[in-house]
């Protein structure tokens, strides 16, 4: 009671200080986001999203590189998710507590996660593209991009079913259900929330991907007529627009705002996911 | 308070109707536990029983807290199995048949031998599929089978009025009561021959405890019963035998095992007077 | 109705052999990072052979064309943009999660905590494209030529900022109220609890996930690329252009051939080793976390 004034004082400036902060911050950001929808709306159109691009990207759309976009994600979930689903289940399910494999996959899934997407890139082109031979393809993009994407898959999808009261297990038991009928009929559709959120996450990482793609499914603009093609993704399609092509900056801005607003789409979906896993989780018995 | 007479089992299944059959004369097993003992990691949990379960009767395992009464309960299904580091030794006879032999089909054994826990854990699907779902994996393959048995188990636990109407809701959104009925349903209707329930009214409130008791004694005749209860007051009400387990030497083993008249009545071992009495345990 | 015989039953072994697919598709998934590291060491072979990693990381300038491999000036260069990014990511980061933790009114820090999400998901090119639309030609205006170290850091500091951020927050999340209630009932002020008492309990998992920034600043790409100037060179002020590692691999990686190529890998198996390095600390600080 006696000395609260200095003690006020201070505190008034703490928290000035961290307003302060908190609005830089955001200010900056909101700047870069502002910044990005006011140039990016001024090109984005029906016409930008559904034609070609023409004069290196300068004008026109980018219609086959979304295309592109869609097969690379395709190919790379198509390889990714089966391979990490058995991965995940395997690490919840089969294996007995503090397994020694059970560690030495979950250590190296976390390498896995740590490594630089340039690096991915080095090893896509050299053993995708150039030793099995895929050369500049949709087929060596996506997968690239699926080792990339597996370990935050596996590890959400292992957390959900990890989640899963373990009563359900014992009941099956009881009840003469094999293991496996209770994982199909009971486990993976309960745990299916978090299995979708950790697929939507790594759909997401994936599509921010660039350096990983320049050498495996390579720049070229046009509409791939297969998976050997070569296709650009977004991402890739962005960077050549900046940097290699002078003009090309308002093409770039249109495409950033539709890659953006591709990950906010897939952000919003995923955090929906991933209320409706917590609120299962209250409600299991 | 008189005990009611063990009745003998009638044999075919009956379809939502109260067994009231004549009183039996001989009582035959149906298990029969020899030298059982279960370790965890090296550490013995039960040592040496050995009882008989008799056919149609009730069976209530009476004894303090960690006497190792679930332990042996899940013996009986061999889901004892299901903990890491669990060894068991003895053997248990079910109709004269070893279900401890090599070889024995663990799936058909859980099918004669069903089970229900303390807490209600049907799972998250709806009601119907709850049901459903045992009898297709046991190779019931006509619906409309299927449908039968699941109307006549719901209406064994008295359920069937209660959720003809929202055989599609899931089955989560019951009370406690009502999914421990569920769970019953859900064990009856792959008809087995013995039902082994470990301490099932325990999780509820009082008024759905009087209901499934009120069940488990109309199952008497039909089915036999193995329950495992703290309540020694239930264990009057309903059983026909009672085995009483006790902690020696941090192991648990059988004290008495009796017709549950006689036991509480007039108990052979003073440790079972002592318990029964609430002297001790 | 099946017969009451306890044989056995087909239905049983299915049980039996579901494990093996499952265990192959772990083992493949478990192998991959290591398969992935050796595979790069066998394609740098040819240099590391002839020259000693010494000789690579030492003094020698980067000329690949004329067969000197010295990545020397691009480490320098990568661990100074690096460290500058978390230098100026650290204490915006920080100050971030003390307030989204301690001041922010619940709208607040629910629009915080969305900004952040989102520019954690935002793409390196995106940053790139506004960092040399945006912040190089604003440089430039002042010192040219604009693409340089300083917009490198700059660029690096505002994506790895989300990282400090989300993570110092969920370590000050994770004190216990208890902490609170007796700095409260000694009479602390916010600050003193918050620097005395909050951030020292909460210290592990914020240096852990200043850790992982730096990590994650040390392998990005394409913004670094974008801004930076990509001179291989050693530089004598923040406003020289630089090129680091990684966007050396991206630039050089379409037209290198035989040693140089063999550099190039091996300089991205240094990449590597480096982040893993770092990555385990970070795991070492606070392992219950890094799962979040």
């Amino acid at each position: 009671m006696l000395d609260r004034t200095p003690r006020h004082a201070r505190d008034a400036v703490f928290k000035a200080a961290l307003w302060l902060t908190a609005a830089l911050v955001a200010g900056a950001f909101g700047l870069i986001l502002l910044d990005l929808l006011w140039r990016g709306a001024a090109t984005v159109n029906w016409d930008f999203l559904t034609s070609a691009p023409s004069n290196a990207g300068r004008s026109g759309g980018i219609a086959p590189i979304l295309w592109s976009t869609l097969l690379i994600l395709g190919v790379a979930l198509v390889a990714a998710l089966p391979v990490g689903l058995a991965c995940a289940v395997w690490l919840s399910e089969y294996l007995p507590a503090g397994s020694r494999r059970g560690r030495a996959v979950r250590i190296s899934l976390d390498a896995l996660a740590g490594i630089p997407s340039i690096v991915f890139g080095l090893f896509g082109h050299a053993f995708f593209s150039v030793t099995l031979g895929l050369g500049f393809s949709i087929l060596s993009g996506g997968l690239t991009l699926a080792c990339m994407v597996l370990p935050i898959f596996i590890r959400t999808s292992e957390a959900g079913l990890a989640a899963l009261s373990d009563d359900w297990r014992r009941q099956g038991a009881a009840l003469g259900m094999t293991r496996a009928s209770v994982l199909w009929h009971v486990l993976l559709p309960a745990a299916m929330p978090a299995i979708t959120a950790g697929a939507m996450l790594g759909v997401g990482r994936a599509c921010a991907e660039t350096a990983a793609l320049i050498f495996t499914s390579g720049h070229v603009d046009r509409w791939p007529d297969s998976l050997s093609d070569s296709g650009r993704a977004l991402s890739v399609h962005i960077y050549d627009l900046s940097m290699n092509v002078t003009g090309g900056d308002a093409s770039a801005y249109g495409s950033a705002l539709v890659l953006m607003a591709l990950i906010a789409l897939i952000n919003a979906v995923t955090m929906s996911l991933s209320m409706r896993w917590t609120r299962h989780k209250d409600h299991a018995p | 308070m008189s005990q009611p007479e063990p009745r003998a089992a009638t044999g075919a299944y009956t379809v939502g109707t109260l067994a009231e059959g004549p009183p039996c004369c001989e009582p035959v097993p149906h298990l029969s536990v020899r030298q059982l003992g279960v370790s965890f990691d090296g550490r013995p949990v039960l040592e040496d029983v050995s009882l008989d379960i008799y056919k149609g009767c009730i069976t209530a395992l009476i004894g303090p807290s960690g006497c190792g009464k679930t332990t042996f309960l899940s013996a009986l299904n061999r889901l004892v199995e299901h903990h890491p580091g669990a060894q068991v030794r003895g053997d248990i006879l079910l109709d004269g048949q070893s279900i401890r032999a090599p070889g024995v089909n663990l799936l058909g054994l859980r099918r004669r031998v069903g089970m229900v826990f303390q807490k209600p854990n049907p799972f998250p699907l709806s009601i119907e599929r709850n049901l459903d779902l045992p009898l297709r994996e046991h190779g019931v393959r006509h619906r409309d089978e299927r449908r039968a048995r699941i109307e006549a188990a719901l209406k064994d636990v008295g359920l069937w009025g209660e959720v003809a109407d929202r055989l599609s809701a899931p089955a989560l959104s019951l009370s406690g009561g009502q999914q421990q009925r569920l769970c019953i349903a859900r064990a009856l209707v792959l008809q087995p021959e013995v039902l082994l329930m470990d301490e099932p009214c325990s999780a509820l409130d009082p008024m759905a405890s009087r209901t499934v008791e009120a069940l488990i004694t109309k199952l008497s005749g039909r089915l036999t019963v193995v329950i495992v209860t703290h309540n020694l007051a239930q264990a009057r009400r309903i059983a026909n035998y009672a085995a009483f387990l006790w902690m020696k030497e941090r192991t648990g083993t059988l004290v008495e095992f009796g017709r549950c008249h006689a036991l509480f009545e007039s108990p052979q071992d003073r440790l079972t007077q002592a318990y029964v009495s609430g002297a001790a345990g | 109705m099946t017969s009451s015989r306890l044989s056995s039953s087909s239905r049983w072994h299915a049980d039996r052999w579901w494990p093996l697919p499952l265990g192959v598709a772990s083992a493949l998934v478990g192998s991959l990072a290591l398969f992935i590291v050796t595979f790069l060491a066998v394609q740098a072979w040819p240099v590391l052979s002839h020259l000693g990693w010494a000789d690579l990381v030492g003094d020698h300038a980067w000329y690949p064309l004329d067969g000197e491999f010295g990545m020397g000036s691009l480490l320098l260069a990568t661990v100074l943009v690096s460290l500058g990014a978390l230098l100026l990511a650290a204490p915006l980061g920080l100050g971030s999660a003390v307030f989204m933790h301690f001041v922010a009114p619940s709208g607040a820090r629910r629009a915080m905590r969305w900004i952040l999400g989102l520019l954690a998901g935002t793409p390196s090119v995106v940053f790139g494209l506004w960092g040399l639309t945006v912040l190089v030609p604003w440089l430039a205006a002042h010192h040219p030529p604009g693409t340089s170290l300083l917009s490198a850091a700059l660029v690096l500091a505002l994506m790895v900022l989300p990282t400090v951020a989300l993570t110092a927050a969920s370590a000050l999340q994770a004190v216990p109220h208890s902490l609170r209630l007796a700095s409260d009932a000694l009479g602390f002020s916010l600050s003193r609890h918050v620097v005395s008492v909050a951030l020292p309990a909460a210290r592990a998992g914020i240096v852990s996930g200043m850790v992982l920034a730096l990590a994650r600043a040390l392998g990005e790409t394409m913004a670094v690329l974008m801004v930076a100037g990509n001179v291989a060179q050693w530089p004598s002020s923040v406003l020289d252009p630089v090129r680091v590692l990684t966007a050396n691999i991206a630039l050089e990686m379409a037209y290198a051939t035989g040693p140089h190529r063999a550099a190039l890998f091996a300089s991205g198996v240094v990449l590597a080793t480096l982040v893993l390095a770092l990555a385990l600390l970070a795991a070492r600080l606070e392992p219950a976390r890094h799962h979040a």
